[in-house]
């Protein structure tokens, strides 16, 4: 498909901004004004939206595919939080306003969402306090982890390392690294569940924290987590709860209440905010009453006469970690659908949630490799081990499903786990659909036993076919102008 | 009662049967009695239509419709409806990271698009398919800036947003790097102070244009004199300004920066916003982010995927450049469609009315006894006024009338609680310039006794 640039015709406009209806014209010295033009297309309104239509052609995306991307938790995006966000109220208000003297008062409902939604997520996860700040959940990891290390200089303790279990996603260490720690991996014993052994062998008075993805990327629920939050304590570390995989245990255990001191949420997997094709997203934070003197500032505080205000006197507080107070409108998404759902509601989500992923893993599990057999939270990982010998690896399998109408799994991930496929169907899937993704992986599997050549040529269905992706890294080419310029 | 559940009573029955278990519960086994919650106390769920309306009231709360000349980096244009109807289909808001090419074409192709436009608006070779905000997008550009120089010291202008500084100096408390503040004079960068402090140890300098006061500048002889001792210069640059004013490639910079809130994203309270990033082709594998890049398939068809991701987390895992994983991909998305409709005309147009009614507004201004309009820099958008009282009470008076007037420089400036920065768009109307201006004199005529500062 051609690309915006390439059908821009000189003369066509999109859109015509107010014209100035002042008299007069202004005027900047020559020397600061720009010498080249800026390229962007021209174009009708009409070829901008069929350009635009015909590329969200090319997705997938929930509202038209099962997307069971495992750890990724796609599951359905209720349109009325969609409307909830457009209300003028909210998607017009500049945000400098509360800060204008007296300025609070202009914007309590605004506030009073962010109060409310601090204190829905303590009781849902026993956490004393959450910030609301963090825009996307790996950016939470680094305003928890930045808390950590707060904890530990105000204590006059210079740790060195966070503990990570190998099965953890990338923003863990990475976190770690940019936060000034060194990481320290631990490895996942033969039952999927971090090698308490080893950990024991790691644990020194240099180590800040543990962070843990709980239930983990292996789906498995870490049933030691009592005894590890004990050891980690004992050296005056920290337990950081990952929380990628909260979806699981909604309402049948809460981080705070088993030895996490700080966690994350990520508001797109668990409240279904929309993933938006990669973001926004939004990665509220909480703590356990020791850390909460280090949240960053902004905090919305509930004053004697019932109104809400912005506070910003905290004196150990890590300080700003974002312009404002957090991706607002994806908040307020998630505090639609949290009121919806209610108690019951979101205790349904969990257990339907774990129903369907060990559904799949039980009708599965003749066909593939299972390297951990036993009940699974909400995903279930398999190895495609067994068809990789036939040729067919979890890349293919993945191609195989395109064809099938289905967005694949999340395949290589865990890294603990050879040609791994890490499924994770959500709650809102019917059995109708597990089904009919079921019998497709049943039929990959049959199918790689008689011609594992056709899979390399796999998808057939859309407009491309396996990119090349070493000519990607290395013929660089990211910008259109300056490919055809030089 | 939940509409997004599909289970029937028989459905769960037949699947627990598979699963060889007799209830719900036994599936959560591993969640040991002393795991359960000590609470759960969350109020009852509702249906849409109650849920909707409650969050309407809420939002009357608000008072989103005073007038705004309030801007701070972040301002009132308008968002034209294709925006956000094509924002609005599922296929882009309910897909994910494009882990699988063949499947994201529309996204992926969206996105190159973007950093092309992102490339061509500020001068540069390449750019990043976006960052959380421009807040954050400048601490990542810091971190890059020492990750290509391997030098631990920064020079940060003062006429940064105090916003973008607070938050640089939050994420390298940790870390061992040093950041020099320079003064601003005259609203303008110090720069015999900034020529003082360049040394071996300086990885970079960091300036905004336009500045937080407004200002605009040409940074062209800093960056050449910068350039001989191997430092590099970042800009923080707003958007529509580009339309008109010199930009960062001209001058030379070396990494550019920005909120893209004004590409056709609503101001949100805050968010979601778009943090975007450009820079030098040398650069790239030290960017952070996700990037974008053009190959081909099997067939030889052009297509798009994500690119150099041995750079990224989910590969590098602790050496990776960043820990970004989600970024704001729709916002991208929404600036590619606002700048595809704007175009290149279109956008020259909208930097030109907006210096014609932000010099109205200047003029309008200058006719009241005891405003002083600050002319020491040339501004675009936004300009500096010093009134005669206290800023912030002339604010708070101005939204009794309708108004958000200003931004009380006070509030991150010491010494300047007289001053305030006023934002003018395309959508300020002669007639609410002038009714803004008769509003102010009345104000200032009325509150008699000079706030001491």
């Amino acid at each position: 498909m051609e690309l915006i640039f390439e059908k821009s015709v000189a003369g066509r406009r999109g859109y015509y901004s107010p014209p100035s209806d002042v008299g007069i014209k202004g005027s900047i010295l020559d020397k600061y004004k720009r010498k080249t033009d800026c390229r962007w297309p021209e174009l009708s309104e009409l070829d901008v939206v069929r350009h635009f239509t015909s590329l969200s052609q090319r997705n997938f995306c929930i509202d038209t595919h099962f997307y069971p991307l495992g750890s990724c938790t796609m599951k359905y995006n209720p349109k009325f939080t969609e409307s909830v966000a457009q209300f003028p109220g909210f998607s017009h208000l500049h945000p400098l306003l509360p800060q204008l003297k007296k300025g609070e008062q202009w914007t309590q409902g605004a506030l009073q969402v962010l109060y409310e939604m601090e204190q829905l997520l303590c009781e849902m996860t026993g956490m004393d306090a959450f910030t609301m700040q963090p825009l996307a959940g790996a950016h939470g990891e680094l305003t928890g982890v930045m808390m950590m290390a707060a904890y530990h200089r105000a204590r006059g303790n210079k740790k060195k390392y966070i503990l990570v279990p190998d099965s953890a996603h990338g923003t863990n260490p990475a976190t770690a690294t940019i936060a000034g720690y060194a990481t320290v991996a631990i490895p996942s014993d033969k039952n999927g569940v971090m090698d308490i052994n080893i950990l024991k062998q790691k644990i020194n008075k240099d180590v800040a924290g543990l962070m843990l993805t709980c239930p983990n990327t292996h789906g498995i629920f870490e049933s030691h987590v009592d005894e590890i939050a004990r050891m980690i304590h004992e050296v005056d570390g920290l337990m950081y709860y990952d929380g990628a995989n909260l979806n699981a245990i909604l309402g049948r255990c809460r981080p705070g209440d088993i030895g996490f001191d700080v966690m994350h949420i990520n508001t797109h997997k668990t409240f279904t905010t929309p993933h938006g094709g990669g973001g926004p997203g939004a990665g509220p934070v909480g703590v356990r009453e020791k850390l909460v003197p280090y949240l960053p500032i902004s905090r919305v505080i509930k004053q004697k006469d019932g109104t809400f205000a912005l506070s910003y006197d905290y004196p150990d507080t890590i300080g700003y970690i974002a312009s404002f107070y957090g991706n607002f409108a994806l908040l307020l998404r998630a505090y639609a659908y949290i009121l919806l759902m209610g108690k019951e509601g979101l205790q349904a989500v969990g257990d339907y949630a774990v129903l369907n992923a060990n559904y799949i893993k039980e009708r599965l599990k003749a066909q593939y490799d299972l390297p951990y057999d036993r009940v699974c939270m909400h995903e279930c990982v398999f190895s495609a081990s067994r068809q990789a010998e036939r040729g067919v690896h979890a890349i293919d399998i993945a191609k195989f499903l395109i064809d099938q109408g289905i967005h694949p799994p999340t395949v290589y991930f865990p890294l603990t786990v050879k040609e791994a496929i890490m499924i994770e169907p959500t709650e809102t899937e019917s059995k109708t659909m597990i089904d009919q993704f079921i019998s497709a992986m049943v039929e990959a599997d049959e199918f790689s036993k008689k011609d594992a050549d056709a899979f390399h040529v796999m998808p057939k269905t859309t407009p491309i076919c396996r990119p090349d992706e070493v000519k990607a890294a290395r013929d660089i080419n990211t910008n259109y102008f300056s490919s055809t310029s030089s | 009662m939940i509409p997004y559940i599909s289970h029937t009573k028989k459905d769960v029955e037949d699947m627990l049967k598979v699963c060889g278990v007799k209830s719900m519960d036994d599936l959560f086994k591993d969640i040991k009695p002393q795991h359960r919650p000590k609470s759960f106390n969350l109020p009852a769920g509702r249906c849409e239509f109650e849920v909707i309306e409650h969050i309407r009231k809420i939002a009357a709360k608000n008072k989103a419709d005073l007038v705004p000349f309030l801007g701070g980096g972040y301002y009132d244009h308008y968002v034209p409806a294709a925006v956000t109807a094509l924002i609005s289909r599922g296929e882009f808001y309910t897909a994910y990271t494009p882990y699988q090419p063949e499947c994201s074409q529309g996204t992926l192709q969206a996105l190159y698009e973007f950093q092309s436009a992102i490339c061509t608006l500020t001068g540069m070779e390449v750019a990043n398919a976006s960052l959380y905000d421009g807040g954050t997008a400048l601490y990542e550009a810091a971190m890059m800036a020492f990750r290509i120089t391997g030098r631990r010291k920064i020079l940060i202008d003062g006429g940064v947003s105090p916003i973008y500084r607070k938050i640089i100096r939050s994420y390298t408390r940790n870390l061992n790097f040093e950041f020099h503040e320079t003064p601003v004079v005259h609203g303008q960068c110090d720069r015999q102070a900034i020529f003082k402090l360049m040394d071996k140890d300086t990885a970079a300098v960091i300036f905004q244009n336009p500045n937080f006061f407004g200002a605009i500048d040409d940074h062209s002889d800093i960056v050449a004199r910068a350039h001989e001792h191997d430092i590099l210069v970042m800009e923080s640059v707003y958007p529509i300004s580009l339309g008109i004013l010199k930009t960062p490639g001209e001058m030379g910079a070396d990494i550019v920066t920005g909120e893209g809130q004004s590409l056709g994203l609503n101001l949100n309270f805050g968010g979601p916003y778009l943090g975007f990033m450009a820079t030098r082709r040398e650069f790239i594998r030290k960017m952070p982010g996700r990037i974008v890049g053009e190959t081909v398939d099997q067939q030889g068809r052009r297509c798009f995927v994500n690119t150099l991701q041995a750079r990224e987390q989910h590969i590098r895992r602790e050496k990776a450049t960043s820990n970004i994983c989600t970024n704001v991909s729709l916002c991208a998305l929404q600036a590619s469609i606002y700048m595809s409709l704007l175009g290149k005309e279109g956008l020259k147009e909208l930097a030109q009315t907006i210096l014609d009614k932000a010099e109205f507004m200047r003029q309008t201004l200058e006719k009241i006894p005891g405003v002083e309009v600050k002319r020491s820099s040339p501004t675009f958008n936004e300009f500096a006024v010093c009134l005669p009282v206290d800023a912030s009470v002339v604010v708070e008076a101005m939204i009794d009338k309708g108004f958000a007037a200003g931004f009380p420089l006070g509030r991150y400036y010491k010494g300047m609680e007289r001053y305030m920065i006023i934002a003018v768009t395309e959508k300020r109307t002669k007639e609410e310039i002038l009714n803004y201006a008769a509003c102010l004199e009345k104000i200032l005529s009325s509150i008699k006794t000079a706030v001491p500062v």
